[in-house]
């Protein structure tokens, strides 16, 4: 056991952890944020993505133990209130999802992307940069138009 | 995964000390390799030792003839840094093509050349570049260090503080990649002028990254795609798996390296 103390989407959190506690566990059973979500054995699907001093990471593929003094952000810390964020809002209107369960992850790399190119985000590059994420239903298509929008509207 | 308990080092010295404390104690970098391996029951070690709080190891400096990476900067911020990218390419351009991006936020240097991984990436950058690596005992020259499959030179205990690559910005990396795993089925790195060109093969090679002797001969006489037409790697060393055979990977690595001269020549 570790005391451990993060912030979770914006509120500290102290707690003692199991060290071989992945975050994705710690998130999901101990804090009940089950937004993030487990797609694989491998690191490779990307359902678990969050934020990690805001970096998109694997939830899987890290120890919550690593997160001392961290802020961690999931998809529950990104609405304020009723009001979606403008990456989640786009994901709605260009119909970037179907069963939902990548969309998390999506939208959380997605952000990771609009950190590092701003406005300049272009389609190629998306494309490129969702290798990380895998999604069953939709073959992309929405999903890079969502993330075009809210870039725009983000950078805006 | 198996119970272990987690020790957070505040320097290399303090690294050393916990590694010493346990029966199986393991280093933990990035946690992209270590991590999803002891999720599968692959690797059982009792103790982990978290390298993160080290920010010595986290530098990138540069010197006048060298770029020194210390063992924890993530591929992205060495595929990020400016003064790589200016005086090494070849060696951003490969940090940037590592695992997808949130790999490339998390995974580092020292993570990857400790495990040499056949098909893994830095392993080519550093024999390529003939860079030197750095432990808190000594200095190992990258031809010395990288020893197999999953082995290296490095001794029980031994921790990679950094890795000093000399300048070169006649340096291109081609990968060919596995496009579930990102893993190289072959990679070339090619780096120098005329003379002194090194040509360095990593995924293609049963024994893990090597140096392709024949084609740096052919290079250093004229630096050029077409000195290397006739060359054929030998065939028992090749790499054979359900990804490619080792015919397919040897002529991969002969077109490989023609691009990066090409790239190098600035005829891409
Ligand atoms: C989905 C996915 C895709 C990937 N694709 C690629 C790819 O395309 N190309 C590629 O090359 N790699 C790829 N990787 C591997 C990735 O690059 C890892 O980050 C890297 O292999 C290990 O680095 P790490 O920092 O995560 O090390 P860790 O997983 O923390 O450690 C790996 C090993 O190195 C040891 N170690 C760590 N640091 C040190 C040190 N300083 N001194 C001594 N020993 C040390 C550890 O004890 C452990 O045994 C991929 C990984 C994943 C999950
Ligand atoms: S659960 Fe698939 S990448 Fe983390
Ligand atoms: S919407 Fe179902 S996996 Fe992406």
């Amino acid at each position: 056991m570790t005391c451990v103390t993060m912030r979770i989407n914006g509120e500290a959190v102290t707690e003692d952890i199991e060290d071989r506690t992945l975050l994705v566990d710690f998130l999901r059973v101990r804090r009940r944020l089950t937004g993030t979500h487990v797609g694989c054995d491998t690191s490779q699907c990307g359902a678990c993505v969050v934020h990690v001093d805001g970096e998109a990471i694997k939830s899987c593929a890290m120890l919550a133990v690593q997160c001392e003094g961290r802020e961690v952000t999931t998809i529950e810390g990104l609405a304020e209130g009723e009001n979606l964020h403008a990456m989640q809002k786009a994901f709605h209107e260009c119909h970037a999802l179907q069963c939902g369960f990548c969309t998390p992850g999506m939208i959380l790399s997605a952000l990771d992307m609009v950190r590092r190119h701003g406005a300049a985000l272009d389609e190629a590059t998306i494309r490129h940069e969702l290798e990380g994420n895998i999604c069953r239903c939709t073959g992309y298509e929405n999903i890079v138009k969502a993330i075009r929008q809210g870039a725009q509207e983000i950078s805006a | 995964m198996n119970p272990f308990c987690y020790r957070r080092a505040e320097s290399v010295e303090a690294a050393a000390a916990f590694l010493g404390e346990a029966e199986e104690a393991s280093l933990l970098a990035g946690g992209q390799t270590l991590l999803p391996t002891m999720k599968q029951g692959l690797a059982a070690p009792d103790m982990l030792v978290d390298l993160a709080g080290i920010s010595a190891l986290k530098k990138i400096r540069i010197e006048p003839d060298a770029i020194i990476v210390g063992a924890m900067c993530t591929h992205a911020q060495v595929a990020g840094a400016e003064a790589v990218r200016r005086h090494v390419p070849g060696l951003a351009a490969l940090a940037g093509e590592i695992g997808d991006a949130q790999v490339r936020n998390r995974g580092t240097l020292g993570g990857s050349i400790a495990n040499n991984d056949p098909a893994a990436d830095y392993p080519a950058a550093c024999v390529g570049l003939g860079a030197t690596v750095l432990t808190d005992r000594r200095e190992i020259g990258a031809d010395a260090f990288f020893l197999g499959l999953f082995e290296t030179a490095l001794e029980e205990g031994e921790i990679i503080t950094g890795v000093r690559f000399p300048l070169q910005r006649r340096s291109a990396y081609l990968k060919f990649r596995n496009p579930a795993s990102r893993f190289a089925i072959v990679g070339v790195f090619v780096a120098g002028v005329p003379g002194s060109v090194r040509v360095a093969i990593t995924g293609a090679g049963r024994d893990g990254v090597f140096r392709w002797s024949a084609a740096e001969e052919a290079l250093n006489e004229r630096f050029h795609p077409e000195a290397l037409e006739r060359l054929v790697l030998p065939l028992d060393d090749m790499l054979y798996d359900i990804h490619a055979s080792g015919e397919y990977r040897a002529h991969l690595a002969k077109v490989l390296a023609g691009d990066a001269v090409a790239e190098i020549s600035g005829g891409a």
